[in-house]
């Protein structure tokens, strides 16, 4: 029998990186910045890609959002995936991180079979960098964070091999089939998505599960966000150094760098 | 009995992470305002001179747990060894420091105790018995404040924002050993081992970092060797200036960094990027070279205490961030301040 992949990739729906974000009446707001594909999870969709196509096989693309969300999914499909589940459910509004990675955790059960689950390492609206691992632990499947390669993957006998990006340099570790992935920059740039592809994923019709498809019931979050707010206005009087050469200014600066004590 | 507050301190092969102790100094204040000592929680194999570490800097008891099976830091034999404690002892807090390792242990321990997690925090306070921690949102451009209505709240603690306590080398405390959780076959992963180490300052926990952008490759007075394309010549002439840059960063026992522009045209690797899409750091010295300041860049350097920009465009928004700016070229005023720094400080 030949062998080959399924899998998932997760993507959120976040405002562009270059988005002036502030609070305003207590309230966050993006301005007229558009929402795009966590620009993070682009690389995950690129990996899922170079493995679906070295491997053969099937990447679905899900994302727990509301409607717009389907624009994240449609910017994966429009990549290269061969499929798209939105999952979206008032009770998910205030989701935090354990209810988001037993909702995953359920669509991937949902969609079975599943061999590997990609993540990009974080999202950038809140920063909480946890989904993969999180996911992988509702699973019982092993966490593989911040990996900047995948250097084996035998679909048939099960295993995997990967570099993760920690602090002290590139870790190898081995794990079997199924795992959950989150990937960082070096793992390789995201294609653009083809016009073919625009044009395959603007006319998908994306199917939408609710909780109760997912056989869930929401929990109240147990993290809550009492006050968000804008980051207090960086006092700094900025002194321009000045002088005839280069010498002249560097003495002055080394100077003013050392009064300051910051060395 | 196991204090309320505990600390989870991180080490790599027997190394302490740094602000494993920042995570002891904050557990300190927290304990002030909950009660009781600090707890500190160790795991490796053959790493009783961390837990030792642990008393100088501020634990009480230390949690450790030595085994050949936590050999290499597994997650999920760390986070299995972690659960059962917090099962055991219940602790209200558990501190982590936001390494790589710190903050997907915490990840996972939260789903064994259907808890929260609140990572990358800035600051810590007590209201009502429940630790609020403010955490920078939108690469920093919002700050949102956390509140974890389970226990214990796991929090992570951002690299540099809390400050380490002075180590007393005769403080002591208790040893408390605790077995491993998981059998090595009950391990999911195995490490192979390292290809590469970074080598050189790490970018996040640097006290000092001198960073180079897009400008980095116009210096005029370089010839590039004959038979180079244009891009290829390009790539030359910064990589020539972020050897300049990393000979002031050598002067100054500092990181090297680089704006996204400067990564993206591919003149230096990407673990040097600070920004939002790169490495959010905040050391005491920031000097940025031929940086415009883009918002992407600042959400990674914000939090700098003093940053020092040189940039030819007087209108760069980088120079409203810096406390001192030149305006003038950093192919002449760097190798200046190289050579300076180098007398003032006696290197």
């Amino acid at each position: 029998m030949e062998v080959t992949l399924k899998i998932v990739v997760c993507v959120k729906q976040v405002p562009d990186s270059a988005a002036k974000v502030v609070v305003e009446n207590g309230q966050v707001t993006w301005g007229d910045a558009p929402l795009v594909i966590n620009p993070w999870d682009e690389y995950a969709v690129e990996t899922a890609l170079r493995q679906q196509e070295a491997h053969g096989g099937e990447v679905t693309a899900i994302s727990m959002g509301a409607e717009n969300a389907k624009e994240a999914l449609k910017h994966a499909l429009a990549m290269g995936c061969q499929n798209a589940v939105l999952i979206s459910d008032p009770a998910l509004i205030g989701a935090d991180s354990l209810l988001t990675a037993r909702v995953l955790a359920a669509a991937i059960k949902k969609i079975s079979g599943v061999d590997l689950a990609f993540f990009g390492r974080q999202a950038i609206d809140g920063d909480v960098g946890v989904t993969a691992a999180q996911t992988a632990r509702v699973l019982g499947w092993p966490a593989l964070t911040l990996v900047s390669a995948v250097s084996q993957l035998d679909p048939g006998v099960g295993t995997i091999q990967v570099e993760r990006s920690v602090e002290e340099g590139r870790q190898v570790v081995e794990a079997k089939l199924p795992a959950s992935i989150s990937v960082v920059k070096d793992i390789g740039e995201p294609r653009y998505p083809s016009f073919m592809g625009i044009r395959k994923a603007s006319r998908a019709e994306i199917p939408v599960w609710t909780l109760s498809d997912l056989g869930l019931e929401a929990s109240a979050p147990v993290v809550t966000w009492p006050e968000i707010t804008n980051p207090p206005k960086r006092e700094v009087l900025t002194e321009i150094i000045a002088g005839d050469n280069p010498q002249e200014i560097a003495e002055k600066l080394v100077e003013k760098i050392i009064e300051e004590k910051v060395l | 009995m196991a204090d309320k507050v505990w600390a989870y301190i991180d080490h790599f092969k027997g190394e302490a992470y740094p602000s494993s102790w920042e995570a002891l100094g904050a557990g300190r204040a927290l304990a002030g305002q909950l009660g009781g000592g600090v707890t500190a929680v160790v795991a490796g194999s053959q790493v009783k001179g961390v837990a030792e570490q642990a008393f100088q800097y501020g634990a009480d008891e230390v949690l450790f747990a030595d085994d050949a099976t936590l050999a290499d830091f597994r997650a999920e034999a760390y986070a299995s060894l972690l659960s059962k404690l917090a099962q055991e002892h219940k602790p209200d807090v558990i501190l982590f420091p936001t390494t790589s390792r710190g903050r997907e242990l915490a990840a996972m321990i939260a789903v064994d105790l259907k808890t929260g997690v609140m990572p990358d925090a800035t600051g810590l306070e007590v209201k009502d018995g429940a630790v609020v921690a403010t955490r920078p949102v939108y690469a920093g451009k919002l700050l949102s404040q956390a509140v974890c209505n389970a226990r214990p709240q796991l929090i992570t603690l951002r690299v540099r924002a809390f400050p380490a306590p002075e180590p007393d080398a005769a403080r002591k405390g208790k040893l408390t050993a605790v077995p491993a959780v998981l059998v090595e076959g009950d391990i999911p992963t195995k490490v192979a081992g390292y290809t590469t180490g970074g080598g050189g300052v790490s970018l996040s926990d640097a006290a000092v970092i001198v960073s180079g952008g897009r400008g980095i490759s116009n210096n005029p007075a370089l010839t590039p060797p004959s038979g180079m394309d244009e891009k290829q010549a390009e790539i030359w002439r910064a990589q020539e200036g972020f050897k300049m840059i990393g000979e002031l960063a050598k002067v100054l026992g500092a990181a090297v960094g680089a704006s996204r522009a400067a990564v993206d045209a591919g003149y230096i690797p990407y673990e040097h990027q600070v920004g939002q899409t790169g490495k959010v750091v905040s050391p005491d010295l920031y000097i940025a070279c031929g940086i415009s300041g883009a918002i992407q860049h600042q959400a990674g350097m914000r939090t700098s205490k003093m940053i020092v920009a040189i940039n030819k465009d007087p209108e760069a928004p980088i120079f409203r961030m810096a406390r001192f700016g030149v305006v003038g070229d950093m192919h002449t005023v760097v190798p200046a301040l190289t050579e300076t720094f180098r007398k003032r400080l006696g290197k």
